[in-house]
């Protein structure tokens, strides 16, 4: 084309670039209450929910821009316009694409301008009420930053003539862009398109007439685009719907060959141009572009013979009617199991060899799942969805596999990856969903479950014949005895790549700890999407040399800059920052005392309460899901996934609680106590307060600090014993997760990982609110210093309220060696269940333990790194040797061991 | 000063922007009574956090900070007014103070700069931003779970908000304004229509910069969209500039700047945090190794304006400077408008 054409520039979450290289842009209709009786019956009856379905489906059938009118006299259409389009911003996969305001009322326009954050049309001003409205309209719009439909209209009314519609457009035209500085490429014109064959001869030329303008304004109005409404030009052929729809392909057809780039079209009512039988066709050319004038009365005559014969509506269950491969493709995509055992059966007689299944349509449909959650348009929990329909699928076809194995000799996979939780440590959710996403990519998953000493892990990958070993840890000491496999997977000359994850590891940990102790690959891996590019590249042929130098290579700098850094920060001896400890004033200091003192214990605790104090954050993150509770559930990009996976979370959580899955223990206490030597804390048996029974210690942070700033130890909140003041410590135990082996082993046997990881999920958030809601009626009853508290479970969640309840291996007090104390004093093991491992992870997993500190003054901070000076004084006062100690405290030294 | 001033300067050279004012603030471990002064001194809501109060209670404090930011090389000095809006400012009831917030904020602002060019007069010219936070409501998003429609903000409401606290900072002295660490694009567009809307007023127009904040390695702003989207949704402001910062350290900003120096007909700026929060969100990114990665962006000639976000200090924007000053600016007429 020989005119000059402009970049409208539109957006709703993702950009709409018209310009010269891009094809017709659709504008849905269905959303305008004056076209659409079904649209203006939801709005009229507040069926907002249903009416947003009318847009997804224009969304879903190709709309690019999507039309809202809110026109009707019984309708407050200001309201509806701001309410539909909020309603409509919450539904991502609508408000990807940009928004047409469409009014002949410019305070609904302006209302609807003010409800859209990407760039929309206003549709539409014009000059109808005279330049100073139109400019002023047009100033705003400028303002608001929109693009906009400028109609062929004056203040003589509509352009009907050719003369009259391009004089309109260019004294239009030229006032937007020479007063008013409008960004012409964002000007839009809509030239009226009008019925024909209407048998009143002045609209005969109107067709025509509509696409001479189109052209001439494309070639004189320089960046501007045209518009229209295309169902009005068959207005005559209401009712056959084979006239019309070939009437508006072939208006399209010329029209976009003159220069319309966009328009208002129901893609429903619109003929492939190609599929317009000869003499139709020629008919309806014969009336648009005027060639005879007889061209009315031939067309009404063939209208006339095709009457009633309109098409049938597509109906849903569409995906059935894919070949096989598309079927189970789009099964696993959706998570959708109804049909996967009867499309596996169709595949396996198509494929004949069971395994050629797995590795054809299976393997392929997993690389889209694997493609879309690599890029983001899958989410995790979507992700085990699609895992258990292909392990459903994987399981129907097993006995085939065994029979064909007995014939052939075993096959090989993408490769076998050994995975376990180390030693000490009970925690396995992160390596489950690891596992899920590795196994969805074809890999052989060998999972030897938790606490798993080295040698086991060893022996297993011999066995196996693995070709990578991932260990997972989430509590501090596991990152130690990471190191220990490492050391005793080089000590037995293993070559196979090694994997770290896991809650507490950190890239930099593998790089300074373990990547010295093997000289195999070890790699961290920081989540779930990250394991499978690990894996293939560690396993190709070519990539693996070239990935595994180029790591050892990022690890090797990553030590050195750590060891360089390191230098620079400073520290001071014990001794100072015991004098600059927390100061609290103890003479003005109020102590509370508690009502029980003395040890307690709650059996089988309600369920139904402590959920009431359930942090949903967290929960997310477990299903890699980022945002906080309960915006992520209007996110825009992963709400609707969100929003289900709390949905399923709460079912299973009513069935947990209905049928008593799980039961809940706890164990308290509340003890006098107070500190000697700055930072050990004495709990005496009675308030006589002679008899000491246990000795807790805390460590000092011993960063240098700016002036004023002190260095706390968490025994700076309990009074010092010289203050003579008689203070208290509590400590706690809590326990959601006993009984849950026969219900994850229920879930793991049926193949269903999804709900397995469920319940583990939901168990961690259950004890986690345990302690939240114990925290609560100790501080309100059996302690009693906060009897007058009332703070709901969001201000719960930000920790509004006096007092703390630190836990051990927790960043104020890392060292985990205070736990069996705590449970010996506690009792807690006999009354809740909770044994510690040899790592003092708790088990059940799903436990939280810590102490009380009442203080108004205290506060939760981290420790920091400690000085050799201090962790000699700390083991001697603990009565442990050095050498232990630093291994406990390991990631917390200034120093190297 | 001009707008024409600070075109040239930018197609130049590289301009600074100055660093993180929270951390520096931290440094100082203020109590609840440097928040105060006598008008604030029987407030009966809690002040210590407010940092846009020290301005006037504490501008000591504030002009050391602006000071030692200039003195690192900072071309552009942001005020100490993120939070100077009616609809922030209501979380410490304290939507009265706004005007002197901004007025108070701008004008330390000024005072550390003009002292500077006096201390300095072979300096090239320095410049106050004057700083528009996003406030802390979306105007696009719901925060009733059952109720999506519902709005707690409406855009009258913000571009009210936005229009005082425009008014304060320019009385104040600001010579640009920034409009900064944007999540909801509806809401810079109520700053955007509030500020046309003064400049119209005042017949006084300053080059006006935005920045929006992309939340996570989906690569999008809170409310949802795309870099491209956000750059056609501000387009239409008369814009000096357009970046990004915030949310995300320099190597993963890379990508979405890249769209922006691609498509973008304004200055690209950037100021990303010193790195990515660590377990105590603590920002750990040392000065040399920001410097390292920014220079990534200087290679490839994606930016005309640096700085830093969240955890940087004078030593980053030193650090950046150095190196900044090393590599040409991005060009702007390569940008196809």
């Amino acid at each position: 084309m020989s005119y000059k054409i402009g970049k409208l520039k539109l957006s709703g979450l993702e950009p709409l670039i018209v310009d010269r290289d891009s094809i017709f842009v659709n504008i849905g209709e269905r959303t305008n209450v004056t076209g659409s009786a079904k649209f203006l019956r939801l709005i009229k009856e507040n069926k907002y929910e249903e009416a947003i379905e009318v847009a997804l489906d224009q969304v879903r059938g190709g709309a690019q821009v999507i039309d809202v009118n809110m026109d009707e006299g019984m309708l407050d259409s200001e309201a509806a316009m701001v309410r539909y389009l909020n309603l409509l911003a919450s539904e991502p996969e609508i408000s990807r694409v940009p928004v047409m305001v469409d009014s002949s009322k410019w305070h609904v326009i302006e209302a609807g301008l003010k409800c859209i954050q990407g760039k929309g049309i206003v549709n539409s001003i014009s000059l109808k009420a005279g330049e100073k409205e139109y400019l002023e309209q047009a100033r705003k719009i400028k303002k608001y930053g929109a693009a906009v439909v400028v109609m062929a209209f004056d203040e003589d009314g509509q352009a009907d003539t050719y003369d009259r519609r391009i004089s309109i457009c260019e004294r239009s035209y030229r006032l937007l862009v020479d007063k008013l500085d409008f960004n012409p490429n964002d000007i839009i014109f809509d030239p009226n398109i009008f019925p024909v064959a209407t048998g009143i001869d002045e609209h005969k030329n109107y067709a025509l007439d509509f696409f001479r303008a189109t052209r001439w304004i494309r070639e004189n109005l320089p960046g501007a685009h045209v518009s229209g409404g295309v169902s009005n030009v068959s207005f005559s052929f209401r009712g056959n719907n084979t006239v019309r729809e070939a009437m508006h392909s072939v208006f399209l057809y010329y029209a976009i060959k003159e220069g319309m780039d966009m328009g208002i079209v129901n893609p429903a009512m619109l003929e492939v141009y190609e599929n317009i039988p000869k003499d139709l066709l020629e008919r309806v050319e014969d009336v648009l572009l005027n060639r005879r004038d007889d061209a009315t009365e031939r067309l009404l005559e063939y209208a006339d013979r095709v009457k009633g014969t309109d098409k049938v509506q597509v109906k849903d269950l569409e995906w059935r009617k894919g070949t096989v491969e598309e079927r189970l493709t789009y099964a696993l995509v959706k998570g959708e199991i109804e049909f996967i055992d009867a499309d596996t059966e169709e595949a396996r007689q198509k494929y004949v060899i069971p395994l050629k299944v797995i590795e054809g349509p299976l393997m392929a449909g997993m690389n889209v799942v694997g493609d879309l959650f690599g890029v983001g348009k899958m989410f995790l929990p979507q992700v085990v969805k699609s895992a258990r329909v292909m392990k459903k699928s994987v399981a129907y076809l097993m006995p085939f596999l065994e029979e064909e194995k007995a014939k052939n000799g075993d096959q090989r996979n993408a490769g076998k990856i050994l995975m376990a939780t180390v030693k000490g440590d009970v925690h396995d959710i992160g390596k489950n969903i690891v596992g899920v996403v590795l196994a969805c990519n074809n890999y052989d998953i060998v999972d030897i479950g938790v606490m798993v000493p080295a040698a086991k892990i060893l022996e297993t990958a011999i066995r196996e014949k693995v070709d990578i070993i991932g260990l997972s840890g989430l509590i501090t000491p596991s990152l130690d005895e990471m190191v220990t496999v490492a050391k005793e997977m080089e000590r037995a000359g293993f070559k196979i790549p090694l994997l770290i994850g896991g809650a507490t590891t950190s890239r930099i940990h593998t790089a300074v700890k373990i990547d010295p102790n093997y000289s195999g690959a070890v790699i961290h891996v920081l989540d779930a999407s990250k394991g499978v590019p690990v894996a293939s590249k560690l396993l190709s042929d070519d990539a693996s040399e070239g990935f595994v130098k180029e790591i050892k290579a990022e690890y090797t700098q990553l030590r050195e800059d750590y060891a360089n850094k390191r230098e620079d920060k400073n520290y001071v001896t014990y001794k100072e920052a015991c004098a600059n400890k927390y100061a609290v004033d103890w003479d003005a200091a109020k102590i509370v005392t508690p009502k029980q003192l003395g040890t307690y214990s709650l059996n089988d605790f309600s369920l139904a309460e402590i959920r009431e104090y359930i942090d949903w954050t967290p929960f997310f993150q477990t299903w890699m899901l980022k945002g906080k509770y309960p915006k992520i559930l209007k996110d825009p990009v992963i709400g609707v996934e969100a929003t289900k996976l709390y949905a399923d979370a709460n079912a299973l959580l009513d069935k947990v609680i209905a049928e008593k899955w799980l039961t809940a223990h706890a164990a308290y206490g509340l003890y006098p106590a107070s500190v000697v030597n700055d930072d050990t804390v004495e709990v005496y048996t009675n308030e006589s307060r002679t008899e000491v029974t246990k000795k807790f210690h805390f460590l000092r942070q011993q960063g240098k600090k700016g002036k004023d700033v002190p260095n706390i130890s968490l025994a700076d909140f309990i009074a010092p014993k010289e203050s003579g003041k008689k203070d208290y410590i509590g400590m706690f135990a809590v326990t959601a997760g006993m009984g849950i082996e026969p219900h994850l082993e229920r879930f793991e046997k049926d193949h269903d990982d999804y709900n397995s990881i469920m319940l583990k999920a939901i168990a961690d958030r259950l004890a986690e609110a345990f302690a939240e809601c114990l925290h609560a009626k100790v501080r309100r009853e059996y302690w009693g210093y906060a009897s007058n508290e009332t703070l709901d479970n969001e201000e719960l969640i930000k920790e509004s309220y006096d007092g703390i309840r630190p836990a051990p291996g927790y960043p104020a007090c890392p060292d985990h060696t205070e736990k069996p104390d705590l449970f010996k004093l506690l009792d807690a093991t006999k009354t809740t269940g909770i044994i510690l491992t040899e790592s003092m992870a708790m088990y059940p997993a799903s436990s939280v333990s810590g102490f009380y500190f009442a203080s108004p003054d205290a506060k939760y901070f981290g420790l920091g790194k400690v000085a050799k000076d201090q962790v000699e004084v700390y083991a001697n006062r603990k009565n442990m040797n050095l050498s232990t100690m630093e291994k406990w405290l390991a990631p917390n030294l200034t120093y190297d061991v | 000063m001009t707008k024409a001033d600070i075109r040239s300067e930018l197609s130049k050279r590289i301009l600074i922007l100055d660093g993180a004012m929270g951390t520096m603030i931290q440094r100082y471990s203020l109590e609840e009574e440097d928040f105060r002064n006598d008008k604030l001194k029987d407030h009966d809501h809690p002040l210590k956090g407010n940092n846009d109060l020290l301005s006037f209670t504490r501008p000591d404090v504030i002009k050391a900070i602006h000071t030692e930011y200039l003195a690192a090389g900072a071309d552009i000095i942001e005020t100490n007014t993120f939070s100077g809006t009616t609809i922030a400012q209501a979380d410490y009831r304290l939507e009265h103070m706004v005007y002197d917030i901004n007025y108070y904020g701008a004008k330390v602002a000024r005072e550390a700069v003009d002292e500077f060019m006096k201390k300095n007069p072979g300096s090239p010219q320095r410049y106050v931003a004057g700083a528009i936070g996003p406030t802390n409501r979306t105007a696009s998003i719901s925060p009733d779970v059952n109720d999506p429609g519902y709005r707690a903000v409406t855009f009258d409401e913000l571009a009210k908000a936005y229009k005082d606290q425009a008014i304060g900072l320019l009385e104040g002295g600001a010579d640009l304004l920034l409009v900064e660490t944007i999540f909801d694009t509806l809401n810079s567009k109520a700053a955007i229509y509030a500020i046309m809307e003064l400049f119209e007023e005042t017949g006084k127009e300053v080059p006006l910069m935005v920045s929006a904040t992309i939340t996570d390695a989906s690569g999008r702003t809170l409310s949802g969209q795309t870099t491209e989207a956000f750059l056609i949704s501000v387009s239409h402001g008369p814009l000096l500039s357009v970046g990004l910062n915030c949310a995300l350290g320099a190597k993963e900003l890379r990508p979405y700047l890249q769209v922006l120096a691609k498509e973008a007909p304004f200055f690209v700026s950037a100021y990303p945090n010193a790195g990515l929060p660590n377990e105590f969100g603590q920002y750990d990114e040392t000065p040399a190794q920001m410097a390292e990665q920014i220079k990534v962006f200087l290679e490839e000639g994606l930016v005309n304006i640096l700085g830093g976000c969240c955890g940087s200090t004078p030593d980053h924007i030193r650090a950046m400077a150095e190196v900044a000053a090393k590599f040409a600016p991005r060009k702007l007429e390569e940008v196809e408008a």
